[in-house]
This record gives structure tokens, C-alpha cells and sequence, in this order.
């Protein structure tokens, strides 16, 4: 690992001002991903600001029924918090899906959002990689892929986005709050992850000297009716092959709310925003719950090793949405 | 204590002698060991590319690097002798890669540099400012490519009596006029060992003697191999390794930590400490090569066999031949008359494999029993009895007697817990109370139970105690505790009173811990040597018959006994095995084509069972590594530049404990009077062999669909299922 | 720089920190508590499992300066020092040797923690012993090569019975478990 001051911030402050300060700086958090990248070499920041100290580790109660949760809030934490799981039981499975207990316990909320990718040749410096080194090349194109997207893709970079929570997060609707010597802004967090384009090592909407504080989740009715499944290699401890975040309302027969995000397939977290078009006010039928996934995923484009994942996540968004039915046909 | 009470220790459940120490975090492992003032750290570069030669390296940076004590690369590491040196556990065939003496680079991975730092950390860092660049040179780096050029294993293999082409009769004309034939292909990836303790080594110089703190299975080799790479007296060398986290083969050569620091150590003049880290785990040692199996069969109506043919080849490097018996199992498993084998090694600029737990039967005998179970299926018969009606007493490859042999029993006890009578014949048609669809597989189990030969020293001491030595080593099994067993018993002291040392080569020389044969070989001269000790002391005092902890008392000093053993002509009056029979149940999502096992299901006839405790729990993790084998694990090689690209625990899917269900290991009575004086088989492999073939044989049960590329993931079940 | 922690309940100085340490290197290299293993550096196999404030982490990827000023239980503090002063073990590691649950040793450390803190939050908090599932699941991140998990669930689950209704006097003579 390359040499790089540390800085302890004592208050939100002490760090906005170290970042504006320092072109090559990157907040530490729970370090699971960070440390990790650092050790490979991966990411090679000139300066290091623990954040932990930071008083940004609040779940709270909005006004109108809505969630905020400090970027500090463990993954752990948040997956167990009573109000999560009453009003956002997906996303509470969401967490509980990933990585283990101990890195649960030390991932952050705030990190999670700028979790980087598990793309094999992304992780080996040895390989060229637009998303590592932007011009190098992309080695999964025409190598192993199993593990890369099928939407969102582009000729430059492949990866999946990683994060459990975020799809979740994005089938909420949830807000970004971010802060910096400039002033406080808000990114819806469909809007919070970008595209590859011709630019893959652009992950995010986040600027340079930008600091994640919080994440608010609106109030959503259909949430309480909600569920996260992930299809993934292990029983346990595995990334997605393909997961999906929904939530369902129906009323009389018909489709009142939907939301669904899908991960493990999407450059980011991947709002199915296509399906949920078809769904509304559609019968709430595994007919029409497979016509909507079809359409959503109409677009996506399999390579040799991953493209299994356009039929399995259809299957396993309507295999979701089934399971949101109640015998009946309705919902809860 | 009498002796009365202390000889029912054998067969007894044990706890692990050397528990205690485990669980308090005391026990210390090779890269633990403090070799004294001064020890600096060592991290390695490794190549790029698949061949080549370095064109240029740059250490300018690395050397500038702040504690860095030096960095050694082939243009100035020492010069080493690197004599000729071939323990049973390399490859006989071809020339191990000698280190840094050259700019040649042979496979991606390969060891180019080493950084020498006061700590870790900059020597890791350092390591990373080494500029390399080389001139690639043209590479079979495409497992394909290499098939097509694949050759048989050579003559010294075969002076091991490992052939290329084997069986009996003729198989083509059997299975031209077999009225009922099957014919497949079964794919199964490169595996690697993955032990949890990465490889590492603590070296020291004092006066010219090396000692080496070592992760290995055999101290003996290492000083063999060190003693020869630096030319120096084996006496000058001395290995040390008493605590091994896990191995599983990785552990039977010595890799490049080793000489690198050695040589380090001897270059800076302090000890020197170098491990890999988990993506040189990938490069540098080991593994269970690629392979691709074709197995036609022939039989009556009735099920019995008329005719087999078994086609396999694997992988290996380009500098070693590394070959195993593949199909070997294919020629004694059933009663055959007909049968044919033919095995060939693919040469490719890869690292050099090496023996992976059930190394060969592992992977002959799940093309050999996915093939039986796709035989069943055309006869339209349970695949239990297909099996029973082809079991034999004799081993028709050799016309010898099997020394016991229990097949039958193990899946009649096997079969009854698992409850193969509920199986309904027809694929897809169970369920579970989920609505998954279920399948239940079985398949046979084999290992070779041999012997070599072996030292053991037993010293009795005056206060009644019993410390009893040798050079061998515990990679997880219980090597500590069940010769403990061996001796009290055979002292007649009890438990308590002896200690067994293990893992340094200036103990008596044990065999090489590998092969399931550490029981056999290293108990019975333990054996031996501790009744040889008692015998020394009573004589002492004239007396056969009295309690040994009072003549030791009376004795009053030391009474030692060193006893060497060896095999006799047995193994080749006899043809010894342990057999087994393992029974899987999968549960398929129909809609999501997730495989799971609910449970698997064991029985073994492996002779004499020392430590019923200790010996179940290799079972189940010797299942468990099949289990990974069948549905999560392969070492995915880039077929453009021969580079491991998932390297790390995060990539390479072992089983973890969500994974499992229930695991159930059952030994049926066995009694071998003939393979050695313990009448143990062996036990270490065969709880994997076979496992990979229950579970897709289940998985076709389950959903009607064979998968014959391993490992069975959800999308090579991807539509199949039943919706 | 300076870290300062209470490890296995005291107070603990490392000098000369680099930052870019982590709390395991901290551990095994500077405090001499070699009992957290060392086996992937990258948070997937649970060998380097300790406490951290009372909650379990990966301390391969707790960056040093982190953990300055705070509570870090290993495996070597896992058990209470018996009245003779000298060590004993835990109902867990008692539980781990008796079920057969150890065999290399190497992930040993890392599960014991895990499994302790499982216990804490479970049958020590009065909601009762945990479900082979909830085993399983909970132990998901502390990855076994050996013993295939089998005497790991019966070690959990007599330590959780020891936990609820006290291990018997003196624990189990060897090899009497089973």
C-alpha cells in the first residue's frame, strides 16, 4: 500500500475543508472497500480522512413518514432498525443479502453508495481496465464476464454495480444528501450513479470535494408489501448474479403501485423504471409480471458468459411479484 | 491407570489433543515463529505474462523506498546450485523452475523479484514500484490448444506405473456389441487447494546451517529440496513445521516462499520471513488441473457391464509433467471384462499442478460414476443396484483379491439413512414442502490404501510419562492425537501421560503426510517403536506383566525405543482400498434453477477407525470440498494470456456455512487383517471422491437435465426445470 | 503515529503506526497477540474476526488509526482468567474442542469470536439459542476448508446450551462429548 497521511476529522467541517484542500483525498469509512482497494492498489489516495468520528450515525424519523439515515449508519444498524424493517422491509433484506456479518457490521451507509466493482479484471492491475486506468482497454469484453452487467453497459466497461442496499435504495426512491465547503445538495439516487459511457472510472455524480451525510427514504405505502431476492452462486456470502428489489400494491385485481429494482445486471443499480410502466394498473397476474420484465429488460445485451442473466432476472422478477401476491391475487 | 483401561483407547472419540492450544489462539504456525533479532519481510513480484523473458527491470524505485533492505531480482540474486532433487511429490518428468537464476519467465506468476523491507508494509510497497517489462514469447495458453497437443505422461511415470494407455480385452468390440451403450463428456475445471493458512517461511542462517520455519506436509522434502537447491549436507538444514492450517496438498512441495527466503535471508544476512498472499496462492502453488473426461459404457439388459472406455486428459506446465491416475479406478471399480483407458497431459505455460485432496480418483471417478449413473437411466434401472450388480471381490485390473472390500454394505448403510427407498424413479417428479424440485443421487467412492515407510521414536520417561516423535505433520486431521491414541494403547499408559511431537526433520523420519496413508504408515511405527520401548523397560526389571508407570519409577531414567517399519509384500497379495458410498439430495428452484444440497449421505469401509470423532469431521469436510467441487468452485483461466483471473476468496467460491445441510458420515465394520498391522485403510481423500457425481446425478434426478461441465451453476440448469 | 487501545481488557501503546497498518497487522506484529489469523487481507474469510467496540469485524480491513482509542477483544480475551489466575476457556472454545470443531486451527480464532458474539446477541440476551439457520447464516463470513461446517453447528450448539444452563462441572473429560 502506498504512503498517505491520515487525518482523524474531529467534526463535518475539519473534513469539507481537508477534501477542498486536497486534489487526491478520500474519505474512510467503515474501510471495506477502501482498505481493500488501497492494499491492491487499486486506489492510491494522497490523504485519508477518517470520517468515523463524524456525527452522521442517526437513523430518524422524517416528518410525513419518511426515513433519514446518517452516512454513518452501519449496515448492520440500519438493516435491524425498527423503523426499517416495518417500513422498508426490502431494504432491510437488501443489507442482510450482502457481504457477511463482520463486514456488515463495519460498512457504512455512505460507503455502500460508492461501492466499486467486483469485475475480476477490475481487481487484477494487471489487466487493462477502463474503470482503473480510463483508455486502457476493458479485458472482460472479451473475457471472463460472468460477473459484469447486461444493462447500461457500454463498448468501454461492463462491470455491475455491487451494492445489495442500493438497489434497494433505488426501487425507493431514496434522496442523497451531500455536503461540501460549497454548500448542501440533494441526488435522487437513481440519479447518483452514472452511466459508463466512454467514462467508467466516473461512478458517481459525487464531486471531488463532496461528502455523503445522509440518505433519506420518502414514505411509500407499497414499501411495507416489499421484498428482496437475490440469486447468487453461495447460499450465503456471494455476490448477485441477478437480485431484485420490489414493492407491490394492488387494488382490486389491478396494479396500484409498483417499484422494482434490479441488481448484479446493471451497470448501477438498475430501476426498472420500463416495468414498472408496464405494470401500472395493469392485472396483477404473472402474466403481466413477466411482460413487464421483458420489457424492462428488452434492452439489455448478453455476451457469451453473462447472458443467462436476461432470462434469470424476467424469471426472478416474476417469481418476486408472485411472491408479493397474497393466495388471493391481492395484496396486504 | 492400569494398562486394562488405557487399551480401549484406540476407536475411542477423542478430543483433539491439541484443541486446547487451538482455541486459545496459542498454537503458533510457520510464518509465527520469532527467528530472533533482525527478521525483515519479503514480498514477491510475479510475471505478467505466460512466456517470455524480462526485457528490462527497474528496482531503482523499489531500492529508494524507505526500509527496504534490499531487492533481489535475476540480475543480482545469488547464483544457487540448484542440484537435481526429485521427492515422491514432485513431478518426475521435466525441471523445476529455479528461481530468479534466470530472466526467463515460464508462467504468468511466476516470481521475478523479491522485496526485502524492515516491515511488511514497505516491503509490499516496494514490491510494487518494481518496473518489469518483457519480450512475450509464443504460449499454449488456451486449455483447448493444449489438448490438441497433448502427449502421455512419459517414461518415468511409467516406471511409477502410471500408463497412458491401460484396461483389459477389447473394449471397442465389447461396446460395438452392447446392447444397451452410453457415451459423454464431463468437463471439470482447475480447483485450487485454498487452505486457509496461506503458504509462508521463516527463514534463518546461523553458521552456515539453515533453518527453515515452514508451512508444509513434509519437513524431510523441504530439507531435501533446500539442501539441493543450495548444495549443502541435508544435516545443514534443518525444517521445522509443527502446526499446519490446512493443506489439502498444497503443502506436498515446497514453493517458491521457500528458496526465495532462504535466499533472501542468506543475501541480507538476517532471517527473513515471506508469504504469499491469497492471489499468489493462484499463481504459485498448486492445483487440481483442468481436465475433460470421455466415458462410453456398455452393457446388458440386465445391467451388467460388457465394455469400458475412459478417455481423459489434464493440464499441466510446459518445464514439468505433472500426471495422476485418472482412470485408474475405472479399471478395478467394477467387474469388466472388457475395458480401456487412455490418459494424456496437456501442456501449457501455466505453473505446474500437484496433488489436490483425492487427487486423479477425485476426477476419473466422477466421469466414471455421472457415466454409471447416465448407464442406469438408458437401462432404466435404480442406480443402486447397478452398481451392486456389478460389485466383485476381485480387482480384474490386477486378477488379485481386494484385501476387504465393503461397496455392498456402504450403500446398503448409506442408502437406509438416507432413505433412498423413497425415491421416486422418474426425474422431476419430487418436491419439497417449498415447491422446489428435489432429486437424490448416489455414487461410489474410492482410495487406495497404501503404506510407506516409516520412524518413530518413543522415550519413556521416569516420572511414567511417554513422549513419542516423528517428522510427519498435522494439516488439520489429527495426526497429534490419534498416534497419541496409538501409543498409550500400546504403552498401556493412559492418555494424559503421553505427548506426541511431530513437524521437525531432526525427529525420525516419517513419511510424506498425503496419500490417506500417514495411519498406516506412521502408526504402525509408532506402533513399533512404543512396544518396543515397554518391552525395553519391563525387561529391565525382568517382568512382562507389570504396570509400566511403577517400572518406569523404578527404572529411573529414560528407556527409548527408535523403530523403523515398513510395508512387506501385502499390497501386492492383496489389492487395498477404502470404498464408499455417498448419497446427495438436491433441492432445484424451478423457476430460479438454484441448486442446494439439503443433505449428503455417507458410508465407508476404510478398515479400522482410530478416532470415530476425528475421522467424521474429515469425512464431512472432505464432502464439503466436493460439495464446492460440484456447485461453486473453479479457478477460471483467461484463455488469452493463461492468467488466474479470480484469485481471491471473494472469486473463488468455497462453501460456506449457509451452504451446507446436514452431513452424515457412518463407517460400516470393517476388518482388514491384511493392509498393516492397524488394519486402518485410510481416510483423508475418499470423503470427496464421488461427491460431485452424487450431486449431479441428483440434480438430473431432480430436473430431468445432465450437466456435464462442472461446476453445475444456475445457468447451466437455466431451463431445464419444470415450471 | 500513536494507537492506543484496551485489547483483551487492557490498556495497550503501539509506536510508530504507519497508517496505512491494519488493526490485525497492529495486533499480531506489534502487540504480540498472534492468535487472529492472517489469510486473505481482504474481508472474505472471517480468520482475523475481533471485537471492535463490542461488535465483531474483519480487522484486516480496519485501518489502524481507526481503532485508536478503542476496546478490541481476540481470541486470546475470550476467556476469563480462572481463580488460580491461570487461563481457562470459554464455554465456546470448550464447546469447539469437545464437538470435534477444530482441526487446522486456522480459522479457529476468527469463528470463536463470531460464534461468541452470535451467543451475546441470542441465548446471553434471553432470546434463546439460535437456529441451525441462524447459525449457518451467522457464520457465513468465517470461511472452514477442514471440517466442512458439521462440528461447527454442534459446537454452537452446545455452547449455547452451556451458555443457558451452565457448562457441566470441570467441562467434559476428553473424548466424552458425542
Amino acid at each position: 500500500m502506498r504512503s498517505f497521511a491520515y487525518l482523524s476529522a474531529p467534526d463535518i467541517d475539519t473534513a469539507l475543508h481537508a477534501v477542498s484542500a486536497e486534489p487526491n483525498a478520500k474519505f474512510l469509512g467503515g474501510g471495506t472497500n477502501l482498505v481493500d482497494l488501497m492494499r491492491e492498489e487499486i486506489e492510491q489516495p494522497d490523504t485519508v480522512i477518517d470520517i468515523t468520528r463524524l456525527p452522521l450515525a442517526e437513523v430518524a424519523e422524517l416528518p410525513g413518514g419518511g426515513v433519514r439515515v446518517g452516512a454513518l449508519v452501519r449496515n448492520s444498524h440500519l438493516a435491524a432498525h425498527p423503523l426499517i424493517r416495518e417500513r422498508y422491509p426490502v431494504l432491510s433484506q437488501a443489507i442482510l443479502h450482502g457481504a457477511s456479518g463482520q463486514l456488515r457490521n463495519m460498512a457504512t451507509v455512505g460507503g455502500n453508495l460508492l461501492q466499486r466493482t467486483r469485475c475480476v479484471y477490475f481487481y487484477d492491475t494487471a489487466s487493462p481496465c477502463n474503470k482503473r486506468e480510463p483508455g486502457a482497454g476493458c479485458a472482460a469484453a472479451e473475457g471472463f464476464h460472468r460477473n459484469t452487467a447486461v444493462l447500461g453497459t457500454s463498448e468501454h466497461c461492463l462491470a455491475a454495480h455491487p451494492s445489495d442496499m442500493c438497489v434497494a435504495l433505488a426501487a425507493l426512491d431514496a434522496a442523497v444528501e451531500v455536503r461540501s465547503v460549497r454548500g448542501v445538495r440533494r441526488i435522487p439516487v437513481t440519479d447518483f450513479h452514472r452511466l459508463p459511457g466512454a467514462t467508467p472510472h466516473v461512478e458517481s455524480d459525487l464531486a471531488p470535494d463532496e461528502l455523503v451525510t445522509a440518505v433519506e427514504i420518502p414514505p411509500l405505502r407499497a414499501a411495507a408489501n416489499s421484498r428482496y431476492r437475490k440469486v447468487r452462486d453461495r447460499a450465503s456470502y456471494a455476490f448477485a448474479l441477478v437480485s431484485v428489489a420490489a414493492a407491490l400494491e394492488v387494488e382490486d385485481g389491478r396494479v396500484r403501485t409498483a417499484r422494482l429494482a434490479l441488481g448484479g445486471v446493471g451497470t448501477r443499480p438498475w430501476r426498472a423504471r420500463e416495468a414498472e410502466r408496464v405494470l401500472a394498473d395493469a392485472p396483477a397476474t404473472e402474466e403481466a409480471f413477466d411482460r413487464a420484465a421483458e420489457a424492462e429488460l428488452a434492452a439489455a445485451v448478453g455476451r457469451p458468459d453473462n447472458a443467462f442473466k436476461i432470462d434469470l432476472a424476467r424469471r426472478t422478477v416474476t417469481a418476486v411479484l408472485r411472491r408479493l401476491l397474497t393466495t388471493d391475487g391481492s395484496t396486504p | 491407570m492400569t494398562s486394562t483401561a488405557a487399551a480401549s483407547v484406540v476407536g475411542q472419540p477423542v478430543s483433539r489433543v491439541d484443541g486446547p492450544l487451538k482455541v486459545a489462539g496459542g498454537a503458533t504456525y510457520a510464518a509465527e515463529f520469532d527467528p530472533g533479532p533482525g527478521l525483515c519481510h519479503g514480498a514477491i513480484v510475479t510475471s505478467t505474462v505466460a512466456s517470455g523473458r524480462i526485457a528490462s527491470i527497474d528496482t531503482a524505485a523499489a531500492e529508494a523506498a524507505p526500509g527496504v533492505v534490499a531487492v533481489l531480482t535475476h540480475r543480482n540474486a545469488p547464483v544457487l546450485p540448484y542440484h537435481e532433487h526429485k521427492g515422491l511429490t514432485d513431478p518426475p518428468e521435466g525441471e523445476r523452475i529455479h528461481l530468479l537464476q534466470d530472466d526467463r519467465v515460464r508462467h504468468q506468476g511466476q516470481p521475478v523479484a523479491l522485496a526485502v523491507a524492515e516491515t511488511l508494509e514497505e516491503a509490499v510497497y516496494a514490491a510494487s514500484l518494481v518496473r518489469v517489462s518483457y519480450r512475450p514469447e509464443s504460449a499454449v495458453t488456451a486449455f483447448s490448444d493444449a489438448v490438441a497437443h497433448a502427449v502421455p505422461p512419459g517414461p518415468r511415470y511409467r516406471d511409477r506405473g502410471l500408463e497412458g494407455d491401460g484396461g483389459r480385452g477389447d473394449a471397442d468390440a465389447a461396446l460395438g456389441a452392447a446392447p444397451v451403450r452410453i457415451e459423454a463428456e464431463y468437463v471439470m475445471p482447475r480447483l485450487n487447494h485454498n487452505p486457509i493458512e496461506p503458504h509462508g517461511t521463516v527463514a534463518r542462517w546461523s553458521e552456515g546451517e539453515l533453518t527453515l520455519w515452514d508451512k508444509t506436509q513434509w519437513v524431510d522434502n523441504v530439507r531435501a529440496e533446500m539442501a539441493a537447491v543450495f548444495g549443502l549436507p541435508p544435516d545443514r538444514v534443518r525444517v521445522v513445521s509443527p502446526f499446519v492450517g490446512g493443506a489439502f496438498g498444497s503443502g506436498l512441495r515446497p514453493w517458491a516462499n521457500v528458496t526465495l527466503a532462504a535466499m533472501a535471508s542468506r543475501h541480507v544476512d538476517r532471517p527473513v520471513k515471506v508469504v504469499l498472499t491469497r492471489r499468489q496462492m493462484f499463481g504459485i502453488t498448486g492445483y487440481r488441473p483442468r481436465s475433460t473426461h470421455r466415458v462410453a459404457l456398455g452393457a446388458d439388459r440386465d445391467g451388467q457391464l460388457l465394455a469400458i472406455r475412459h478417455e481423459g486428459v489434464s493440464e499441466t506446465s510446459t518445464y514439468e509433467t505433472y500426471a495422476e491416475e485418472q482412470l485408474g479406478s475405472s479399471e478395478y471399480l467394477y467387474a469388466c471384462r472388457d475395458v480401456a483407458t487412455r490418459y494424456r497431459v496437456a501442456p501449457r505455460n501455466v505453473q505446474t499442478p500437484n496433488d489436490m485432496r483425492g487427487p486423479g480418483k477425485v476426477t476419473g471417478v466422477h466421469a466414471l460414476e455421472c457415466a454409471m449413473d447416465e448407464l442406469a437411466a438408458a437401462l432404466d434401472m435404480d442406480p443402486v443396484e447397478l452398481r451392486l450388480r456389478n460389485d466383485t471381490i476381485v480387482d480384474q485390473s490386477t486378477g488379485v483379491p481386494f484385501s476387504s472390500r465393503s461397496l455392498r454394505e456402504c450403500y446398503q448403510a448409506a442408502g437406509e439413512r438416507f432413505g433412498w427407498s423413497r425415491r421416486n424413479p422418474r426425474p422431476g417428479a419430487m418436491r419439497d414442502e417449498r415447491g422446489r424440485l428435489v432429486g437424490y443421487g448416489c455414487a461410489s467412492a474410492t482410495w487406495p490404501a497404501m503404506r510407506q515407510a516409516a520412524e518413530a521414536r518413543a522415550r519413556l520417561l521416569p516420572d511414567g510419562s511417554a513422549v513419542v516423535s516423528s517428522s510427519s505433520s498435522d494439516m488439520g486431521p489429527g495426526t497429534y492425537t490419534s498416534m497419541t491414541q496409538v501409543a498409550a494403547e500400546t504403552l498401556g499408559l493412559p492418555l494424559e501421560r503421553v505427548r506426541f511431537e511431530l513437524g521437525d526433520t531432526r525427529m525420525p523420519t516419517a513419511p510424506v503426510h498425503g496419500g490417506s496413508w500417514t495411519m498406516a504408515s506412521l502408526g504402525s511405527a509408532v506402533q513399533a517403536a512404543c512396544a518396543e520401548a515397554r518391552r525395553r523397560a519391563l525387561a529391565e526389571i525382568g517382568r512382562a506383566d507389570a504396570d509400566l508407570a511403577a517400572v518406569l519409577r523404578q527404572i529411573g531414567e529414560p528407556v527409548e525405543a527408535t523403530v523403523r517399519t515398513e510395508p512387506g509384500d501385502e499390497l501386492r497379495r492383496y489389492s487395498a482400498h477404502s470404498f464408499g458410498a455417498v448419497f446427495a439430495e438436491v433441492a432445484v428452484d424451478p423457476d430460479l434453477c438454484t441448486v442446494r444440497v439439503p443433505r449428503l449421505v455417507g458410508a465407508y469401509g476404510v478398515g479400522r477407525v482410530v478416532n470415530p470423532k476425528t475421522a467424521r469431521s474429515q469425512i464431512t469436510g472432505g464432502m464439503v470440498m466436493g460439495m464446492g467441487m460440484a456447485l461453486t468452485e473453479r479457478t477460471e483461466v483467461d484463455p488469452r494470456d493463461a492468467r488466474p483471473v479470480n484469485s481471491s476468496l471473494a472469486d473463488y467460491l468455497v462453501p460456506v456455512n449457509a451452504d451446507v445441510g446436514e452431513l452424515d458420515a457412518v463407517f460400516v465394520d470393517e476388518e482388514d487383517p491384511h493392509v498393516n498391522p492397524l488394519g486402518v485403510k485410510g481416510l483423508g481423500e475418499i470423503g470427496t471422491v464421488g461427491v460431485a457425481a452424487a450431486i449431479c446425478n441428483a440434480v438430473y434426478h431432480a430436473t430431468g437435465r445432465r450437466v456435464r461441465e462442472l461446476p453445475v451453476t444456475v445457468e447451466r440448469v437455466l431451463g431445464a426445470a419444470v415450471r | 503515529m500513536r494507537v492506543t487501545m484496551t485489547v483483551n481488557g487492557h490498556r495497550m501503546d503501539a509506536d510508530d503506526v504507519w497508517e496505512g497498518e491494519s488493526l490485525l497487522y497492529v495486533l499480531r506484529e506489534r502487540l504480540g497477540l498472534a492468535g487472529s489469523k492472517n489469510a486473505c487481507e481482504q474481508g472474505e474469510c472471517g480468520s482475523c474476526t475481533v471485537f471492535l467496540d463490542e461488535v465483531t469485524v474483519c480487522a484486516c480491513l480496519v485501518a489502524a488509526g481507526q481503532a485508536h482509542g478503542r476496546s478490541v477483544r481476540t481470541v486470546e480475551g475470550l476467556a476469563e482468567a480462572g481463580a488460580d489466575g491461570a487461563p481457562g476457556l470459554s464455554d465456546v472454545q470448550e464447546a469447539f474442542v469437545a464437538a470435534g470443531a477444530v482441526q487446522c486451527g486456522f480459522c479457529t480464532p476468527g469463528l470463536l469470536v463470531q460464534t461468541e458474539d452470535l451467543l451475546r446477541r441470542t441465548v446471553a440476551a434471553g432470546a434463546g439459542a439460535p437456529s441451525d439457520a441462524e447459525i449457518r447464516e451467522a457464520l457465513a463470513g468465517n470461511l472452514c476448508r477442514c471440517t466442512g461446517y458439521e462440528a461447527v453447528i454442534e459446537a454452537v450448539r452446545l455452547a449455547a446450551e452451556w451458555t443457558e444452563r451452565g457448562r457441566p462441572a470441570g467441562g467434559p473429560a476428553r473424548g466424552e462429548a458425542r
